[in-house]
This record gives C-alpha cells, sequence and structure tokens, in this order.
C-alpha cells in the first residue's frame, strides 16, 4: 500500500469510527486534558502575573533600584528604551518647620508618573474624605501625612519651611504604595515635587538620600531589563521586585503557585487515566476489525502505520478544540476575575496553548498507543477464534512511555526536581497501595458468600476478573479521590489557608522599644484595647564566620544572600517555640534543655547562606564576638504576620548586649488616635504600618482562592470523565453476559440485581480506596506543601464509600439499561 | 420418529419481521407458519440470508417480530413481557449457537452452572460437574474457553443447554465454527443427548449431514417456507 493510500485508508477508519461513536470518549478524554491543562496553562501564567501585579502595588513598581548616590542616568534611559514606564525618586529625612515647631520627617521627592503601582490617596483637609491622587503635588506645594498635619498644627494658609523654601500645604496624604521597613519608617511623611528640590538646598555632598528609580512594565520585559541592569550596577545598589521586599508576599505568592500547580498536576493525571481507559476500551472494540485486516493481507507494520496515522489526525483535531476550549474558558476567566481584580490582566500568552497540545498529545501517545500496538499484534486466528487475543490487563510496562510523560511533567510542572521526585514517589507509591488495598477488598468481598444468585454473580464477576477489576477499581477511585479532594476537602483546606491569616492578624509593628519601655508599651496597649501584645527582645549583630569561615558577600553570587550577609541581623532570644515556627531539623532547647551556646535558624535563610546543622555561627554584636552552634533549623510562617526572627537563641547568650523591643498587635481601621497617643507617649519608638501589606496579601489569597477554585472545576471534569471511562470500559463485557443470561432465562431483575451488586461493590471499593487517598493527599497537601494544621473530616469516609457505591451503580445501570431494552438476539450479533 | 399424536409444542404462526435501514423498508420474513410436535428433530434450510437465524431467534423469543405469533408448550411467547419471556426460557429452552457464547471469564463448570444458578436452582454444580463428564470434559473443568478447543467449547456448550433438560433445543448452525470430523462428533452428541432427554430440536443448518438425520426439514427461502 502506497503512503497517499494508507493515509487515506486511515482518514476513512477515523471517520468511520467517528460516526459510529467509537472515538466518542477518547477524543472526549484528550480534549479535557487539553483544555485542562491549557487553562491552567493560562491560569498560573496569566492570574500568577495579576497576583504579582498587585503585589508590586505595594513596592509601587515592579522594580526598584536603589542607591545612596545619583543612579547612572543609562538605568533610566534603557528603561525607556525597552519601553517601561520609569520614575525617579529622592528620600531623605529633614526637619520641616512652622513657626517655632520643627519636626523630623521624611521627605520624598516625586516626579510625574509616581506611583507607577499602587494608589497615593489624599484628602483636601485633615480626617476628609480621601481620593485618589492622580498626579503629584503642583511646584511650590507640598503633601504631608496626617501626623505631620497633627505635630505641627497646620493650618489653612500655612507656609512650611523645608531648607531655604517655603511650601504651601496642598493636600493631607491618606495612603501611598511603597511601603519599606527600616528607613525611619515611623516618621512622618512630606510629598515634594522633585522641581522644587534644587531650590531647597537639601541635597548636598553627604546628605543621607536615598536615590530610588521605579520601573513597571510587561513582566517579561521588567525582568529582561533585570538581568540587563544586574551585572550593571556597583555592589551596594539594591535591586528589587515585592519578592525581595516583603516575605509575607513571597511566602503567599509561593502557596498560591504551589496550589495552582497541584490542581494542573491532578487534572493531567486524570487525564492521563481517562486516556488509557478510553484507549482500552477502543482496543478491544477494534481486535475483530484488526484480525480481520491482518487476515486480508495487512502486515503488523501496516496496521500500526494506519492506526498511527489515524491516532495522529486525532490527536491534532482533539487538541486543537481542548485548545478552543482553554481559550475560551480563560476568556470566561478573564470576565470574571475582571470584576474582582483592580489591575489590567497582561495578555495571554500563546506558550500555555501550545503546552497544553503538546500536553495532550504526550498523553494521548504515552497512554493509547500502548494498546494500539498490541492491537496490531493480534492473531490473525481471531476471525475464527473470537477468544483469541482478548487482552489481559495492561502491565505498567506497557504504560512506560505515558509515565516518562507524567514524571516529565510533574518535575517541569514543580519546577524543582526534588519536590517532583517527592510527589512522583507518592503517586506511585500510592497507585501501588490503591492496587494492594482493592486486591485485600475483593478477597475479603469474596468470603462474603451471600443468598440469591444476583448477589453471587455479581461478586463471582469481581472476583474472576480480578486483574481487570483492580484496575476499574483503581481508576474509579482516581476520580472519587479527585472530587472529594476537591469538593470536600478543598474548602477545608482554603478555609485553613485563609484562616491563617485572620482578619485580626497584626497591622502594626512597633521597635526600639527600650528594655524598660517594654512593660509599659504592653501595659499602654492593652488600656486600649488591643490584644495584649507579645513583646520580643532583639540584638543586633553581623554575621561573620560560619562554621570557623569567615564570611563577606563576595562569597556568595546569589542576590539576597550578598544582601543578607552586608546587613546586620536581629537576633533574639525565647524559651519556647512561636507557634507560627516548627522544627524542621534538630530540637528545640525546650526539649534538651543544657547549653546557652545554640542557635536556631529559619530554614529559608539557612538554605540561602549555606548554614547547616552543627555549623558554628559568628556574630559581631556591638564589637563582640559571640559564637554558638547550630541546634537546629525551623520553617517559618512570615505571613502570620508576627514577629520573627532569622535566628534565635536560648535565654542566657544574648541578655548582656544592648537590646531593644519589638511586638506587633492589630489595631482596627480609623484609630489613629491610638498612634498618636502611643508616639506622643513613648517618643522614642518607632512604628511600622504594615496594614497594606497585610490586606494586600489578604486580597491576593481571595483571589488565588478564586483562581484555585476555577481550575479545579476542569479537574472535576476530568475526574467524571475518568469514571465514566472506567464504568465504560467494562460495559461491552457486562452487555454481553446480561444478554447471555438473558438468553438462558435471567429476568430484567435478576440482571439488574446483578449489576447492582457488582457496580456497587466496585464503587463502593473504588470509594473506600478513595477515602483513604483523598484523606492522605489533604494530609500531605496541609502539611507538606502548604504547611497549614489540618485534620481531615472523618465524613470523607462515609461519603466515599456511600457516595462511590450509589455513584457507580447509578451510572453503571445507567449504562447497561440499553442491554435490559434491546433484544438479545440484535446484542448477541453485535457482540457475539 | 414422528409422532403425529405427540402434543404440539412450538407453533409459529403467521411470523413475519420487517426492518427499517434508513430510509428503505426491508422485510426478512414473511407469513412463516408452522409446528413442530414434542421429541421432533426439526432442520430450518435456505441460502444464506433467507431468515434462517432471524426465524430462530423469533421462535426464541430474543427479538420480537412484527407480525405473527409464537406459541411454547401452549404458551404464546410474545403476549408475555421480556421477563416473562425470559423465564419461559429459562425453564423450557436450551441454546446451542455456532460461536458457542460462553462467557470467557467463566471456568467451563461455571457456564454450565449459570442457568441453574439463574433459575435458583438449589444444587447448581452437582448437576453441571455430570453434564460436563457426560460431554467427555469431566477433566477440563476448570479451564477457562480459550483453554479449550472449539469442538471442546462447543461440548460445553451443549452441557450448558442440556443441563436445565430443556423440553426445546435451539441450534443455531451448531457445526459451523468446526472442522468436519470435529462438526461430526459434536452432532453425534447433539442427537445423542436429544435422544436420551425426549428433548424437541430445532436447528438451522447448511450441513446435508444433519439434515439427513432430521425428522422433518424446513425450507426457507427469501423469508418464506417453501412447500
Amino acid at each position: 500500500m502506497k503512503v497517499a493510500q494508507e493515509i487515506r485508508l486511515a482518514w476513512r477508519l477515523l471517520a468511520r469510527d467517528w460516526r459510529a461513536g467509537e472515538i466518542t470518549l477518547i477524543a472526549a478524554a484528550i480534549m479535557i486534558a487539553v483544555a485542562a491543562v491549557t487553562t491552567v496553562g493560562f491560569f498560573t501564567d496569566r492570574v500568577q502575573r495579576v497576583l504579582e501585579l498587585e503585589a508590586n502595588r505595594l513596592l509601587g513598581a515592579d522594580l526598584v533600584i536603589s542607591d545612596s548616590r545619583p543612579l547612572d542616568p543609562e538605568l533610566r534611559r534603557e528603561a525607556s528604551r525597552r519601553g517601561l514606564a520609569a520614575t525617579e525618586i529622592l528620600r531623605f529625612p529633614s526637619m520641616v518647620m512652622l513657626r517655632d515647631r520643627a519636626v523630623l520627617a521624611e521627605v520624598k521627592a516625586v516626579s510625574p508618573g509616581y506611583p507607577l503601582r499602587g494608589e497615593l490617596r489624599i484628602a483636601e483637609r485633615l480626617f476628609g474624605p480621601d481620593r485618589v491622587a492622580g498626579t503629584i503635588p503642583g511646584p511650590g506645594t507640598v503633601w504631608v501625612d496626617e501626623r505631620l498635619h497633627t505635630s505641627l498644627d497646620i493650618a489653612a494658609e500655612d507656609r512650611v519651611g523645608l531648607g531655604n523654601s517655603r511650601f504651601a500645604v496642598g493636600a493631607v496624604v491618606t495612603h501611598e504604595p511603597g511601603v519599606e521597613l527600616g528607613f525611619l519608617s515611623g516618621a512622618p511623611r512630606v510629598v515634594l515635587n522633585a522641581h522644587d528640590l534644587a531650590a531647597t538646598g537639601l541635597v548636598q555632598p553627604g546628605s543621607r538620600v536615598r536615590y530610588r528609580l521605579h520601573i513597571a512594565g510587561d513582566s517579561e520585559a521588567v525582568e529582561a531589563y533585570r538581568a540587563w541592569a544586574q551585572p550593571r550596577l556597583r555592589s551596594g545598589i539594591r535591586i528589587e521586585g515585592v519578592r525581595d521586599a516583603r516575605p509575607e508576599v513571597r511566602s503567599a505568592l509561593e502557596r498560591a503557585e504551589k496550589y495552582l500547580n497541584l490542581a494542573a498536576l491532578t487534572s493531567v493525571l486524570l487525564a492521563a487515566v481517562a486516556i488509557a481507559l478510553a484507549a482500552r476500551r477502543y482496543l478491544q472494540r477494534h481486535l475483530d476489525g484488526c484480525a480481520l485486516m491482518r487476515c486480508l493481507g495487512a502486515s503488523q507494520a501496516v496496521i500500526v502505520r494506519l492506526y498511527a496515522v489515524h491516532f495522529t489526525v486525532l490527536g491534532v483535531l482533539a487538541a486543537a478544540a481542548g485548545t478552543a476550549i482553554g481559550v475560551g474558558a480563560q476568556a470566561v476567566l478573564v470576565l470574571w476575575l475582571g470584576r474582582v481584580v483592580t489591575v489590567t490582566l497582561p495578555p495571554a500568552s500563546l506558550a500555555p496553548a501550545l503546552h497544553g497540545a503538546a500536553v495532550g498529545w504526550l498523553l494521548l501517545l504515552g497512554f493509547a498507543l500502548p494498546p494500539l500496538v498490541s492491537l496490531a499484534q493480534v492473531p490473525t486466528l481471531r476471525v475464527l477464534r473470537r477468544e483469541f487475543g482478548v487482552p489481559g490487563s495492561p502491565g505498567l510496562f506497557a504504560y512506560a512511555l505515558g509515565m516518562a510523560v507524567i514524571a516529565a511533567m510533574i518535575l517541569w510542572r514543580a519546577q524543582e526536581l526534588r519536590l517532583g521526585l517527592t510527589v512522583l514517589g507518592w503517586f506511585v507509591a500510592a497507585m501501588a497501595i490503591a492496587c494492594a488495598l482493592t486486591w485485600l477488598l475483593l478477597r475479603a468481598v469474596g468470603t462474603l458468600r451471600a443468598r440469591g444468585v444476583s448477589w453471587r454473580f455479581g461478586v463471582a464477576n469481581l472476583r474472576r476478573r480480578t486483574g481487570a477489576t483492580i484496575l476499574q477499581v483503581v481508576a474509579l477511585a482516581l476520580g472519587i479521590m479527585a472530587l472529594l479532594t476537591l469538593t470536600l476537602i478543598r474548602d477545608d483546606l482554603l478555609r485553613t489557608w485563609r484562616e491563617s491569616l485572620p482578619r485580626d492578624a497584626p497591622n502594626r509593628f512597633i521597635i526600639n522599644i527600650q528594655p524598660d519601655q517594654a512593660a509599659a508599651v504592653g501595659r499602654f496597649l492593652a488600656e486600649r484595647g488591643t490584644a495584649a501584645p507579645e513583646l520580643f527582645p532583639m540584638v543586633r549583630g553581623r554575621l561573620v564566620e560560619i562554621g570557623g569561615r569567615s564570611v563577606t558577600a563576595d562569597d556568595y553570587t546569589d542576590e539576597r544572600a550578598r544582601r543578607l550577609i552586608t546587613r546586620e541581623f536581629n537576633l533574639s532570644w525565647a524559651t519556647r517555640l512561636q507557634a507560627d515556627n516548627r522544627i524542621v531539623a534538630g530540637t528545640w532547647w525546650e526539649r534538651a534543655p543544657g547549653r546557652a551556646d545554640q542557635f536556631s535558624v529559619e530554614r529559608g535563610l539557612a538554605e540561602t547562606l549555606g548554614i547547616g546543622m552543627g555549623d558554628a555561627l559568628k556574630f559581631d554584636i556591638a564589637g563582640t564576638a559571640v559564637t554558638a552552634t547550630v541546634t537546629s533549623l525551623r520553617s517559618v510562617d512570615w505571613d502570620s504576620f508576627n514577629v520573627n526572627f532569622f535566628v534565635v537563641a536560648p535565654p542566657g547568650l544574648l541578655e548582656g548586649y544592648p537590646a531593644t523591643y519589638v511586638t506587633s498587635f492589630h489595631l482596627p481601621g480609623g484609630r489613629v488616635e491610638v498612634l498618636n497617643a502611643l508616639v506622643k507617649a513613648f517618643p522614642n519608638i518607632v512604628l511600622i504600618d504594615v496594614a497594606q501589606v497585610l490586606s494586600q496579601v489578604q486580597r491576593m489569597m481571595d483571589h488565588a482562592a478564586l483562581a484555585v477554585q476555577f481550575v479545579f472545576l476542569f479537574t472535576i471534569a476530568a475526574g467524571l470523565v475518568v469514571l465514566y471511562a472506567a464504568v465504560a470500559s467494562t460495559q461491552d463485557e457486562r452487555l454481553y453476559q446480561a444478554t447471555i443470561m438473558r438468553t438462558l432465562g435471567a429476568s430484567r431483575v435478576q440482571i439488574r440485581r446483578a449489576h447492582l451488586a457488582e457496580f456497587g461493590l466496585t464503587g463502593a471499593a473504588a470509594g473506600f480506596v478513595a477515602a483513604a487517598g483523598a484523606s492522605g493527599l489533604a494530609y500531605y497537601i496541609a502539611h507538606g506543601f502548604l504547611r497549614l494544621a489540618y485534620a481531615p473530616d472523618p465524613a470523607v469516609w462515609l461519603i466515599g464509600i456511600a457516595g462511590g457505591a450509589l455513584g457507580v451503580a447509578a451510572a453503571g445501570t445507567l449504562g447497561t439499561r440499553r442491554v435490559l431494552e434491546t433484544a438479545p438476539l440484535k446484542v448477541l450479533r453485535a457482540l457475539g | 420418529m414422528s409422532n403425529s399424536r405427540a402434543q404440539i409444542i412450538l407453533k409459529a404462526s403467521g411470523i413475519g419481521k420487517q426492518v427499517t435501514t434508513g430510509t428503505t423498508e426491508l422485510t426478512i420474513l414473511s407469513d412463516v407458519s408452522f409446528e413442530v410436535r414434542a421429541g421432533e428433530t426439526v432442520a430450518i434450510v435456505g441460502v444464506s440470508g433467507s431468515g434462517k437465524s432471524t426465524l430462530l431467534g423469533l421462535l426464541a423469543g430474543l427479538d420480537t417480530p412484527s407480525a405473527g405469533s409464537v406459541g411454547i408448550n401452549g404458551h404464546d411467547l410474545y403476549a408475555l413481557d421480556e421477563d416473562g419471556r425470559a423465564a419461559l426460557r429459562g425453564r423450557m429452552v436450551g441454546f446451542v449457537f455456532q460461536s458457542f457464547q460462553l462467557l470467557p471469564a467463566m471456568t467451563a463448570l461455571e457456564n454450565v452452572m449459570l442457568p441453574l444458578e439463574l433459575a435458583g436452582a438449589a444444587e447448581a454444580a452437582a448437576p453441571s460437574r455430570a453434564m460436563l463428564a457426560r460431554v467427555g470434559l469431566g477433566e477440563r473443568l476448570h479451564h477457562y474457553p480459550k483453554q479449550l478447543s472449539g469442538g471442546e467449547q462447543q461440548r460445553v456448550a451443549i452441557a450448558r443447554a442440556f443441563v436445565t433438560r430443556p423440553k426445546l433445543l435451539f441450534a443455531d448452525e451448531p457445526t459451523g465454527n468446526l472442522d468436519a470430523a470435529t462438526g461430526g462428533q459434536v452432532i453425534d452428541l447433539l442427537f445423542e443427548l436429544n435422544r436420551e432427554s425426549g428433548t424437541t430440536l430445532l436447528l438451522v443448518t447448511h450441513d446435508e449431514a444433519i439434515t439427513g438425520r432430521c425428522d422433518r426439514v424446513l425450507h426457507l427461502s427469501a423469508g418464506r417456507l417453501q412447500a
């Protein structure tokens, strides 16, 4: 046969199969797989970018470059060349004067375009209604914040002094982006037009000025710009996105990504199972045709080629349809998210569509090809002896290619080899456990020698086809498990996740509390109705040695590591482990009291700086060296918004050094007077407002939760296809059996009961396995993945088993209803 | 062996069957009437497509006719609903098919036990074993169909057909899938068992060796019985 002839024949086979409904299921499975992967791809691509954009509103930009010296103008020119928005800001401390009063404030000189991200909100008068500024102060005008306004007691016509100039006060700043810890964060603020800066004479060589270049634009362009700029910056110049600046935001974003990736992986796994089941059924139904073709002289090679073309075309068509669905779904999503997200969604890139199509196609290859190859090997004798060439349960080996595709997917999605291998290992182990569990259940059911031919027939049917039954139960269990996880457990998990950041999470930090003020500050806050805050001692020290080896920024290439090593660390001491900390290696000293020269180090920091268990860390604290050994590593929930420390010592090591205290508390909105009173009572303390960061993280969590729920719709669809495919995979055999039974005199009731027994038992077994899997999965997701405390609901077992039995029995009896309605002769002729 | 005084066990009256394919209506059987007395052996012959297998299916209640009626042992088959027909089959009718129609997931013994189990027989295993021994498969009880030769499979099917002691046995080309020698052995077995149990045998066949052994031969041509 010539190639063209073969292709024509393959096309005709495909068309015939399509008309006969033979490939509907397999096409649906591919379509859903591709649609799911594509949509999830768009989600993880676009929504993730939205989340980052939202997060960037905190920073006031997508990227900030800052230095204590004027920045190279080339940095700004390059940004403009790349089509990025850029604006420069100068920040410095200065006295602001009015009449006989002078207050130290932080001055921010801004240029048109500020802020690039987020909102600057102003009010016409103190405590008046505010609005988005939309511009910057005009020349000769400054905007001040409420605290400066109150401190200087500014009246309508007053002009405040700044260096050599005097300015009218145009508005009161109520909200500004660009929250930054550390730099005079507690001071009152003044916003000034950069145009007026020179006249003030405040910026002189040696002044404490921070020059900042804000950059914003398309995220890929920003990343490209960052890559361009990074090597051109001399050391000491900082370049940061919001992830660098805020551990809370980084933590929340990473969790959202993990959740989305998990959803994507689940969809892919389910789709793979659906395709494998659908392909298996296709194989069973095409054995005769293939035997006949071989009988008529087609070689194995010809048959393999015919079906390869057949399935290539099917794959391309179904993948195209799936991609179209995915694109449509994400368009719906854009409309829908458009109502809750306040930033413009970035345009969809082509990559997720290509990924989706490629994944669907690879899944088809991996899971449909093995049965097709065995189709070519069908013995020609089958035309005479139908019982020849009935395929057994395909071994795992046959699906090696498919497994490799899945493994590659997991590794790619997890984007981290260790995590990917862990997930993969768990998946393989879970499948093995599920098979073993099903086998045990079948044995147990087999001992239930009960009354009634129908029940006995149903039970016997399951046991007689142990291999096929295990395959079916495990496939059903996967589908049910997905549904259980996504409906019951998802809500729990999402709720637990959101509750991990309660609405009354701390939104203010106080630092620089002197030891003799600690008790008084605590009392002050408690008297004003905030929960009695916990105060933590803090000693500042520079890390100079790790494991006896001195360290400097030059020892690291990683930007975060270089930055960390040049800064002073905040060290603390404590007896108890904080509630949002978890020991991941070693032992906390409360359990093994003894030496005082121990440190407990946050895991992320240890990884970044290459600190290991047992390493001696030497800190330089106010000129004195303090050395202690790392005896534990902790994971910290940074997004709990509690005070936390990278390095903690047991009591007794650091008490002798100059310490200040730090605390965090929740201040309900609108209670600014508490802050003013606090600052008046304790003038030396520094107040840091993280309310914006907090509400931003909360908003991000809400959006991420919505996104995850949307993605899970596809996972549910994939789960339903798996259920249908699993039931349909043995439908022909059941139809045939039931027809023989009817020919031999079985009543409809007998057949229905036998089916009920068989499907019900299959469903119950699958429900049991699924409940076990869902509980395990939820536990794993909560503890290993999202690091949340979570206890699975025992109702999962009841709903899993009862739901599985009822659902599968209903679906199965519905699917085999045909046998009770069709004349046996027709079924015998069609199937026999 | 024809016995004109024996009771009529099967009575076909004016059976017709039409099927619609697309827009054309196809007549498969038209006005087929005949009677079969208890203990008779009757062969239905005709060229391929003459409607033999359809007629057999209608006589057994496996499909519904477009016209006419079928009486089995005095019961009007098509006055019964599907369950009623199934119950009647279970009580009175046995089958042997050209393609054996054994359930592949069951052993030889389980296949033979099936009709007894369906009829709610108290003891299914012992008579099934005995029947398999009778057809010469006493040593192959626990073999699956795919482990048996064609002739052996047909013997299992015959054992399954006779294990319920049916009054009426339908056989559709019972030797159609077998070589001449094996076919001959199977036919010998079929007629032996028929004689032993006094069953009425109605079979569709091309095989002249079979028609020669039957009491009566009905010729079917283009859906009509030839006089």
